[in-house]
């Protein structure tokens, strides 16, 4: 009886206690702060605007998964309009009336270079999903401690020319026997490392530079260009364009400049840029990291479709990298146990992380491009793709290719 | 064979900078508004008729005419919302109200492009042509598309003059623009007059529009640079001169395209602007003013 009646009220306590610990628990997990993610970005232009719609697209998945230890992650998106003062404005208040604990800023080279120091003077991470000029990691590895908190989700310029040489070797120098190009990009900051690379890696391919053509951004009628070129006879334009793109491609169709373009053009990663050009991109070839259709990983494909389904179009290359960037950095604050920068920064430099892209890994602090992105086989090599009849058909390199080159017809070099 | 390039591409896109110019010069002579909206009324069209295609899948006759259509409306629209109310306001100074009217364009213009930018993003759009390939003109390898621009803009600048110079309406409003007090005494209601001049006037920004659309491409960031060529042809000419206008727009067309060919396409537009500076100098009512 007494025993019974003893067991009873240990039982009793027993339960309560347990009750009262999971309200207790429940309580806490529901007062559990947000991972707040800030997202700075060109909502107005093609390759941005996909960008807070990835990091959204991220943040919806890991909540529906439980979120990160209990605790949801959660985007807030700041339109910079492609303004360096604004995206400045942003941080500022992302950083002291948003509380964000991470911000992922822009594909405009010149943008992110305004807001690294902000990133360091508010010791705030910060993540490009597309910018590409290689003086983001420079700044980092020449003053580690002040700039450490700024990281390279995309390519470098450096990379970016190797990736497009990589391709070209292959497909232009070996499958069609090319022996000249010319290089024509836009007169900006992630250019100029880029036509330094293209310099370099060019002639080792076995392609011959017969000229170097940096036009202004502003350039709206590009015919005088492209007479310049044709007059020089190279096999191939070599292109860096990113803030123009439509208006160049649609004057190639319309004046029927018979030489093939290859190299980075980063709206024609865009599912829209078909539409744009009115269908003029058909045989435009360019280097992207992720595409859709095209499994760069495992999770490259079933992300292009949950985007393509939720928002009507396939995600600019910076989605694809925006979307990665909220996955590892959900994963290093994980790993990190908490949101402070510096453990962030410290769990950040460890990521190795399979993302849409290929395998994300970032250089270290004694390395030339400190927080960038490694990139070779078994990380990342990027791909070359081209527009066919309305579709991004990957044609580089041959194990993930789905289709072959295929020239418009007043191209003169040969299909294969 | 230099000198054949620049000859054949400086025509189109000067034909297409007099249709521009010729509605902006209208405006001025008849109503002394500067519609600093031009530009983005243009984009308006274009982006229309790219709208056309690829969201209502419409062909390229229906999509060209769709843009026009819009840019018609977008003209009512400028002068009933914005340019009526300040010229009728009671509230502003009668010597103050050409200042208001061209700010209120100016930032009707600039509301016009962020929608623009924020509905369609700020990325340059393109006009479906209505004709495609190319021709050979003395070896110069030339897109259809361009001759055709040049003959669209030639035969409305045609239809124009004819409209303008035989007709008794296009007379009332030759008239109006020459002495608007003399046209209400002869029993011409003025404000029918400006109705008649702002429909002309959409049509042709809107033609314009939608042929720059198919030739070269317009993103929203054009608005600014589309006004302010208009406005420096027009100068040139002489405001309010429609044949000045004409030869301003080959005078401006050529020196941008010779410019572009033999210094660097980048400085394209320096030498115009130059120019324009020192006809303000030595000529202020500019080639063909009448002031």
């Amino acid at each position: 009886m007494i025993t019974r009646h003893h067991l009873s009220i240990r039982q009793a306590l027993l339960g309560g206690a347990a009750a009262l610990a999971s309200l207790f628990a429940a309580a806490q997990a529901q007062a559990a702060d947000p991972i707040k993610i800030a997202v700075i970005a060109e909502a107005q232009a093609i390759a941005g605007k996909s960008i807070p719609q990835a990091a959204q697209l991220a943040a919806d998945e890991i909540n529906a998964k439980g979120g990160v230890d209990g605790r949801q992650i959660q985007i807030i998106s700041y339109d910079n309009k492609s303004s360096a003062t604004d995206s400045v404005r942003a941080f500022q208040r992302a950083v002291s009336d948003d509380k964000v604990n991470a911000v992922i800023a822009s594909y405009i080279s010149e943008v992110v270079l305004a807001l690294e120091p902000w990133a360091a003077r508010l010791k705030t991470v910060m993540i490009t999903p597309g910018a590409a000029s290689n003086e983001i990691t420079k700044a980092v590895h020449n003053d580690y401690e002040k700039n450490k908190y700024t990281f390279h989700g995309y390519l470098t310029s450096a990379e970016l020319a190797q990736s497009v040489c990589d391709g070209a070797k292959d497909i232009l120098v070996n499958d069609r026997q090319m022996k000249t190009a010319v290089i024509f990009s836009e007169d900006a900051a992630w250019t100029t490392p880029l036509d330094a690379g293209y310099k370099e890696c060019l002639p080792k391919i076995g392609l011959q530079i017969l000229d170097h053509i940096r036009m202004s951004p502003d350039t709206t009628d590009f015919t005088p260009i492209y007479n310049k070129i044709e007059g020089e006879k190279p096999d191939v334009m070599i292109t860096g364009i990113s803030h123009v793109g439509v208006q160049p491609t649609v004057q190639w169709k319309n004046q029927q400049v018979p030489i093939p373009m290859l190299g980075i053009a980063s709206q024609a990663t865009n599912s829209t840029f078909w539409k744009d050009t009115n269908g003029a991109a058909d045989g435009v070839l360019f280097q992207s990291v992720s595409g859709p259709g095209v499994a760069v990983t495992s999770k490259s494909v079933p992300f292009a479709d949950a985007f393509n389904k939720k928002y009507g179009n396939f995600p600019s290359y910076a989605g694809y990298t925006a979307y990665d960037e909220v996955y590892y950095i959900s994963d290093a604050v994980k790993r990190a146990g908490s949101t402070d920068s510096d453990k962030l920064v410290a769990a950040l430099e460890k990521t190795d992380w399979e993302g849409t892209i290929g395998r994300i890994q970032f250089f270290g602090k004694e390395d030339q491009f400190t927080h960038g992105l490694k990139y070779g086989k078994g990380l990342i090599t990027g791909m070359i793709s081209q527009w066919q009849d309305g579709k991004q058909v990957a044609v580089w390199p041959p194990e993930i290719a789905n289709g072959k080159i295929r020239f418009p017809s007043f191209i003169k070099a040969q299909n294969q | 064979m230099l000198a054949l390039q620049i000859l054949v591409d400086g025509f189109a896109i000067s034909a297409l900078y007099a249709l521009g110019a010729t509605g902006f010069t209208l405006i001025f002579g008849v109503s002394g508004v500067l519609n600093l909206s031009h530009g983005a009324l243009m984009v308006l069209g274009a982006v229309a008729a790219w709208a056309a295609t690829n969201e209502l899948h419409a062909g390229a006759y229906f999509a060209a005419l769709f843009g026009i259509g819009v840019t018609l409306i977008g003209a009512f629209a400028t002068y009933f919302v914005v340019v009526r109310p300040l010229q009728t306001s009671r509230a502003i100074p009668k010597e103050e109200t050409e200042i208001f009217v061209l700010t209120g364009t100016l930032l009707w213009g600039i509301m016009i492009q962020e929608l623009i930018a924020y509905l369609f993003t700020d990325n340059a759009k393109t006009v479906l042509p209505v004709v495609e390939g190319v021709v050979n003109i003395l070896g110069v390898r030339t897109p259809q598309n361009e001759i055709f621009t040049a003959i669209i803009c030639w035969v409305v600048i045609g239809v124009l003059w004819l409209i303008v110079n035989k007709t008794r309406s296009g007379k009332a409003v030759l008239a109006a623009s020459m002495n608007p007090r003399g046209v209400t005494l002869l029993g011409f209601e003025l404000s029918r007059i400006y109705i008649a001049i702002w429909a002309i006037y959409g049509v042709l920004a809107g033609i314009a529009g939608v042929l720059l659309g198919m030739f070269l491409g317009v993103s929203s960031y054009s608005a600014g640079p589309l006004t302010g060529s208009a406005f420096s042809i027009v100068v040139l000419g002489g405001l309010g001169s429609v044949s000045g206008s004409l030869v301003a727009a080959y005078v401006v067309g050529y020196l941008e395209t010779v410019t572009a060919y033999m210094i660097n396409p980048a400085y394209r537009f320096i030498p115009a602007l130059l120019l324009l500076v020192v006809v303000m100098y030595v000529r202020p009512q500019g080639l063909f003013g009448r002031r």
